[in-house]
């Protein structure tokens, strides 16, 4: 009995803390737009962020589920997530701001991804079998298994990664490779970013970044 | 790794497969192939581009591999719930310890017990359709069976058919026995831990835009009480050697196990041989089929499919599912 009732409670807590629908996620748009000034030089003001040849590209926020955006800001503020550029911003702002942040770039319209544009027809097409239906001699299963169909997200803990910027996408497979990033829920991206060649990672950032961010 | 079997088995070169797991702790590792084991790397689409087959016939073999990775094109037509072939068959269809499909094209026909006659391709297929799709098979000889049963046997390149005994590696979800009767009261709370990140809180899965994105392991819109992996041990295999998604064999034997009592005694829709009396039906397949399965039992008060829901469809049972006698 007294198991039942601890197993229920559990049950409830786990309920609270991870599985709450993004919808039900709650936050003011209008107080994040204001809160979402500190964000714009780097993910500008339509949140389309910008993809940087060579360099640290901003990720595209716009569009994003707003659960998923409020995990990351909450743990780079935290320290699960390490990125030397995003910590001080992340600590200027607090939990309702976070909130109010992510509501707000989740609100605007998804922008088109860069990056993939000069990838010549094999390296797209590498890309688009990992992508769409994986490699299972590698075990790499297809991104679309988890990341909802055409790549463009499923719920709060599998982001959109169609049509973000190709330069960010490889950076954090690079990242779950070298284990710099390692807040993925269940741990589910590092054994799979693992087995990825450098060409791999490269063919299926350019491909991603080039298809629709959003469903028409 | 999967595509060296030839090599693991021709040279036993173990060495290289510790040596590749020393660089990255995630390699995946299948287990060695037993003595006398046959192994099996099923050729890639790529390999049929390639390959000198008829283009027509070509055609037919991606139609049915288009059909095997996404049967919900058949939704409502032969597939009654939110299940693709390759939910449960993994890799499409090619991937070792995820029932590869290649080993049915080279065992049958043979005689089957859970129908008591000999199945061959088609009818093998068409009791997925029936049980694990909940729903109704493509007719025999149809296009779309016929382009499932020639990915089958393309799958099935170069293998020997009618080989003796269980000889073929990586076939259906082998598991051994727990060391302790599955607890379905661990499962619970296993599955909280490890399943509901994807397959929900309430087992229901999650969809995308109406898509399936992960499917349910429960409910009107899973497997029926006739399934396969409605078996607990069948189950536990698939979850030992598959779940979570892209870490095979994380989660032990035991827990698999327990995951699988778990799952396996939530309610879903009827076995479509069910005779009218859930005790009855339990009886007559009891031998060949529901000894595995929590069906008929008592769980909280109720029994386990003591009811006449039939899930997504509006019928019990296919017309095609009937014995089959010589005279």
């Amino acid at each position: 009995m007294r198991k039942r009732v601890l197993s229920s409670m559990l049950g409830g807590l786990i309920s609270l803390t991870m599985f709450t629908p993004s919808w039900a996620f709650e936050g003011s748009a209008e107080q994040g737009k204001i809160a979402a000034a500190v964000c714009m030089a780097c993910h500008q003001a339509d949140g389309s962020g910008m993809h940087m040849p060579g360099g640290e590209s901003w990720p595209r926020l716009a569009g994003l589920d707003a659960a998923y955006l409020y995990k990351q800001l909450v743990e780079f503020k935290e320290g699960q997530r390490v990125n030397a550029s995003m910590a001080p911003f992340a600590a200027m702002l607090n939990d309702t701001q976070m909130r109010d942040v992510a509501v707000y770039f989740s609100q605007l319209p998804a922008t088109q991804g860069k990056g993939g544009e000069a990838a010549d027809a094999d390296l797209l097409a590498r890309g688009e079998k990992l992508a769409t239906q994986g490699d299972w001699d590698l075990y790499i299963p297809s991104c679309q298994s988890c990341h909802g169909p055409d790549n463009q997200g499923a719920g709060e803990h599998f982001p959109g990664i169609a049509g973000q910027h190709a330069g960010y996408l490889a950076r954090q497979l690079k990242d779950w490779q070298a284990g710099v990033r390692k807040n993925d829920p269940q741990n589910l991206m590092v054994p799979i970013a693992s087995r990825m060649s450098e060409r791999d990672i490269q063919a299926v950032s350019a491909w991603l970044s080039l298809q629709p961010s959003q469903a028409n | 790794m999967f595509p060296k079997y030839s090599i693991l088995v021709l040279a036993l070169s173990t060495v290289s497969v510790v040596s590749q797991a020393q660089e990255n702790p995630w390699q995946v590792t299948f287990p060695e192939p037993k003595e006398g084991q046959y192994v099996h790397t099923p050729p890639t689409l790529e390999d049929l581009e390639a390959s000198n087959l008829h283009p027509e016939l070509k055609r037919v073999i991606r139609r049915g591999h288009d059909l095997f990775v996404n049967t919900q094109q058949l939704r409502g037509e032969n597939v009654f719930n939110d299940m693709n072939c390759s939910s449960c068959h993994l890799g499409e269809g090619r991937l070792p310890f995820a029932t590869p499909i290649w080993a049915a094209a080279v065992t049958l026909p043979d005689y089957r017990p859970k129908n008591d006659h000999v199945n061959n391709l088609e009818e093998r297929i068409a009791g997925c359709f029936s049980y694990s799709m909940n729903g109704t098979p493509p007719e025999y000889g149809s296009d779309n069976m016929l382009a499932l049963a020639a990915y089958h046997n393309w799958l099935a390149k170069g293998v020997p058919i009618y080989q003796p005994g269980n000889t073929l590696y990586g076939r259906g979800y082998p598991i051994e026995k727990p060391e302790r009767e599955a607890s379905w009261e661990k499962g619970a709370d296993l599955y909280q831990v490890h399943c509901s990140l994807c397959h929900a809180e309430d087992g229901q899965g999650l969809k995308v835009r109406g898509e399936v994105q992960f499917p349910p392991l429960w409910g009107d819109d899973s497997y029926n009480w006739g399934a396969g992996i409605s078996r607990v041990f069948t189950l536990a295999g698939f979850i030992h050697h598959n779940m979570p998604l892209g870490q095979p064999r994380s989660l032990s034997v035991q827990d698999s196990w327990d995951l699988a009592a778990y799952i396996n005694r939530q309610e879903r829709p009827q076995d479509p041989r069910y005779t009218g009396d859930v005790v009855e039906t339990r009886e007559k397949y009891l031998d060949t089929f529901h000894t595995h399965t929590q069906y008929g039992l008592e769980h909280q008060g109720q029994l386990l499919g003591d009811h006449e829901n039939t899930g997504g469809k509006d019928f019990l049972k296919p017309e095609v599912l009937k014995p089959r006698t010589y005279r």
